[in-house]
């Protein structure tokens, strides 16, 4: 069987590219996500704040800018299939060589501190930032790389709970209903919501994280996981928090929920927002190339 | 509901005079301000050389490009992406910007809570809602950065934007202890009970 060689250079060109491309390009499943939301929207000031979102696409496509100004915590999942080799220390090194020179070369706005001191490297790269995330899976000669900037207005809506089995899923329905009412319209609605439910506490929400930056349209692989996403979805909706906070029928997108196995006395439950500006990018990795996406 | 046009800077009647769902647009200088800015003016003592009397501030910190000093970037930094940040976290600041600085204006996203709100009314001051997440818009209201306060701070400096036609802006929060935020959690509070009863949860 051949092997897929990954070339560490393309990797810091692509690394770059999808980091500015990503800030600049909304993938199409959100951008119709739009379109559905305005179809359904009964108030008028919220029409009106759709409609200016709808045009800021438009705008940042027209202008080759930026969507929003917040460049966000650079992350990149890396999924490695099947006969594939790559040097997965070199890999690291390069996505972060990307990072810098993405932040540099445009110029973006590196919007990355030390925790405690605040210093700005003006890099958007610090200790264990970018995120990086390996996976693997079964696609033979391929290498995904994801990038999503992570809004902080939205990350700021996380949250975490370490609920206990007597109080069933009643408790985790409440959890996601409040903490959407708590975030308002800091976290920039219209949002996905991501749950996750189960696993540790870390694990719990990595879920939701990955809830939150999936697709519009992606439906949770787990049925019970998938009933509670349509239930949630509907439910948020129905608060009338709106675009922004500022009222109407569309806080959310949608409502998407991952879930693993717990633990027998534990319960967990975990909330991550994605804000309307749900930016991701992707570089596929094969024999044939390198292929941009979402 | 009446729009406004505003030559900034603007007078305490002016303000006062604009009510919750009103909207706004702003003509001439408009300043940006960030959680670390603030941080430094109020936490650290340092007192910025800028008369903000009268002026609106906008929660912000941009992408910026430095560039040579010019007549078109007269303080050596060309606009990339001019954007706006989520307000609660600056909070604690209103008063302060109001009371030492004689802020009229806060222009963000999300709202802002009950100290501002308190502020607005005793020291006659708004909050103006613009859309977050549509920076690549707000950009094209922004006509040139004009000059930068703590440039030690890069991004999070406090800078003098000159804008034109930057809106319409909604009026969130007014002078008279109006808010919109209130009007809509309050609204989402009442609906609460339903849509947990929607999902089977037992109250």
């Amino acid at each position: 069987m051949s092997k897929l060689h990954v070339d560490i250079d393309a990797v810091e060109e692509a690394a770059k590219l999808l980091y500015i491309r990503a800030l600049k390009v909304l993938p199409d499943d959100i951008k119709q996500g739009f379109g559905r939301l305005d179809a359904g929207e009964s108030d008028s000031t919220a029409k009106t704040i759709l409609a200016t979102m709808i045009e800021n696409i438009a705008v940042a496509e027209r202008t080759d800018n930026l969507l929003c100004q917040d460049t966000g915590i650079p992350i990149y999942n890396v999924t490695i299939g099947r006969d594939v080799e790559v040097d997965g220390a070199a890999m690291k090194a390069a996505i972060r060589r990307g990072v810098e020179r993405a932040t540099r070369e445009h110029p973006l706005r590196s919007s990355i501190v030390h925790p405690i001191t605040r210093v700005n490297e003006q890099t958007s790269c610090g200790r264990f930032v970018p995120v990086i995330n390996i996976d693997f899976d079964e696609r033979p000669q391929t290498l995904e790389l994801e990038m999503i900037p992570k809004g902080s207005g939205s990350e700021n809506g996380s949250f975490l709970r370490m609920f206990i089995p007597a109080d069933g899923v009643d408790a985790i329905k409440t959890f996601v209903i409040d903490r959407v009412m708590e975030a308002g319209g800091k976290v920039c609605p219209p949002t996905i919501v991501g749950v996750g439910v189960g696993g540790t506490s870390d694990l719990c929400m990595h879920l939701a994280k990955v809830a939150a930056t999936r697709p519009l349209g992606s439906v949770c692989d787990d049925p019970e996981g998938a009933k509670l996403e349509r239930m949630l979805s509907d439910a948020v909706n129905a608060l009338g928090i709106g675009p922004q906070g500022l009222g109407g029928d569309s806080t959310s997108f949608a409502v998407h929920v991952e879930t693993a196995a717990t633990h027998i006395t534990m319960n967990p439950v975990a909330v991550n927002i994605q804000c309307h500006s749900a930016r991701r990018a992707t570089a596929t990795f094969t024999p044939k190339g390198v292929e941009i996406g979402f | 509901m009446t729009h406004y046009d505003f030559q900034m800077p603007v007078t305490e009647a002016q303000v006062r005079a604009l009510k919750v769902g009103d909207t706004v647009t702003l003509n001439g200088a408009l300043f940006g301000i960030r959680d670390a800015t603030q941080i430094h003016m109020f936490d650290r003592g340092r007192k910025s050389r800028f008369d903000l009397r009268g002026h609106a501030v906008i929660h912000t910190a941009p992408n910026v490009k430095k560039v040579p000093k010019s007549n078109e970037y007269p303080a050596g930094y060309a606009s990339v992406c001019i954007g706006t940040t989520t307000s609660a976290r600056m909070e604690r600041f209103t008063r302060p910007l109001m009371s030492e600085y004689g802020v009229r204006i806060i222009i963000g996203k999300g709202g802002l809570g009950k100290d501002s709100q308190q502020a607005f009314a005793d020291l006659g001051g708004v909050y103006l809602a613009i859309i977050g997440g549509t920076a690549a818009l707000e950009t094209t209201w922004v006509e040139a950065i004009e000059e930068v306060d703590f440039e030690d701070l890069n991004p999070e400096c406090l800078w003098r934007f000159a804008v034109k036609g930057f809106g319409p802006l909604l009026v969130a929060m007014d002078a008279h202890g109006s808010s919109s935020y209130d009007r809509v959690n309050a609204a989402a509070a009442a609906r609460r009970a339903a849509a947990l009863a929607a999902m089977g949860v037992k109250a």
